[in-house]
């Protein structure tokens, strides 16, 4: 589970999905990896989706697995330097979480994350 | 000629355990074999993904193995699939990202993607209630139309296996049954005893004009829509609700 990846992720509980507190989920336990051969970095493609991104929750997830130091505000247009876009590149899709638990906000939900791979099917009662 | 069976089963269709007896099961078992049979991807599809510039972003709902992840490296596909082990392989493709969830429960905010497809899987949905519900699924992750703009909204390309494939081994055409399971007959060097073994999965062939009208009851705009090859496709978009 990428960072990017858990940006565009909320809690599947149909009742869930009006409550701002479903997203974005929040990262328990993880233990990460760092995977730069999957991803290289790519300037236009990084350009493309940080309009795409919802930075605060970005802020959020990324401080929740011990990344501190995103800007408050998200880095936009041309004049970003390229070493700070080089950094981001690396948080967004080069770390990896291998192994932890996402957890919704509003019901409290665990999901678990093994091998990189996160489960979000759902036990019966909450289907 | 069509090997296909009528689908007797104890288990009542159009309700989630029907489907996960005759599609998710079978799928779990046969995946290495599945997999190794699905690599070339639909040129429909292929230029479908080519088409969104660099850094889009976008749901492959169904996705399988993960083949088509491979055709766009410069936008980003979240594939999901009922199968752990189909998911398996396909977080091979490591560019992406894959997730095991049910394509009626996404674990996706609504109205943030600039596509997605959804190949081979709605067919799989066992009453039209439940495909016309996976198809809402779908438009909702979709970034709507705004002020009547199509090109403010994202795209879904969704196929489904046609009914009318006269020319195909199956053999089916118009006044053929709509609800049937086919055989997967899993070779000797993927089975577990190393004998051959059939699995039969449940589908809904669609006939001509179907697959759009789901979409429609579903809440969709058909942007584009045909035949090609044994199946149905669709281009839909969705429209700000309310
Ligand atoms: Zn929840």
């Amino acid at each position: 589970m990428k960072l990017l990846t858990a940006n565009f992720i909320s809690c599947p509980v149909r009742t869930c999905k009006t409550s701002p507190t479903s997203f974005p989920l929040h990262f328990k336990d993880c233990e990460l990896a760092c995977d730069p051969d999957g991803n290289p970095y790519s300037r236009e493609t990084l350009l493309g989706v940080l309009p795409r991104l919802e930075w605060d929750a970005l802020r959020t997830s990324a401080g929740e697995l011990g990344f501190t130091e995103l800007p408050v505000e998200k880095p936009e247009g041309e004049v970003v330097g390229e070493e700070v876009l080089r950094r981001i590149w690396e948080l967004l899709v080069q770390t990896h979480v291998v192994t932890g638990k996402m957890v919704c906000g509003n019901c409290a939900y665990e999901f678990g994350i093994q091998s990189g791979i996160a489960n979000f099917l759902l036990p019966g009662h909450l289907v | 000629m069509s090997q296909s069976q009528s689908c007797l089963s104890s288990i009542p269709a159009g309700t989630a355990s029907y489907e996960t007896e005759h599609v998710h099961k079978v799928y779990e078992i046969i995946a290495p074999h599945f997999s190794a049979t699905r690599f070339k991807p639909w040129p429909i599809v292929e230029n479908f993904l080519k088409g969104f510039p660099a850094g889009s972003v976008g749901l492959d709902i169904g996705c399988g193995n993960g083949k088509y992840m491979a055709v766009n490296p410069n936008i980003f596909i979240f594939g999901s699939d009922r199968s752990q082990n189909l998911i398996g392989i396909a977080s091979k493709q490591r560019h992406h990202e894959a997730l095991v969830a049910d394509a009626l429960d996404l674990p996706h905010p609504c109205s943030r993607f600039d596509f997605a497809i959804s190949i081979a899987v709605i067919h799989h949905f066992s009453s039209q209630e439940r495909r016309v519900e996976a198809i809402k699924s779908i438009l909702s992750t979709l970034k709507p139309i705004t002020g009547n703009k199509s090109e403010t909204g994202g795209k879904a390309l969704i196929y489904v296996w046609a009914l009318e494939q006269k020319s195909s081994r199956r053999g089916w055409d118009e006044n053929s049954v709509q609800d049937v399971f086919v055989p997967w007959v899993m070779r000797k060097n993927f089975a577990a005893h190393q004998t051959e073994q059939t699995y039969q999965r449940y589908y809904h062939l669609y006939r001509q004009g179907e697959l759009d009208k789901d979409v429609s009851d579903a809440g969709g705009i058909v942007c584009e829509s045909g035949y090609e090859k044994d199946n149905w496709y669709a281009i839909v978009q969705t429209k700000v609700q309310g």
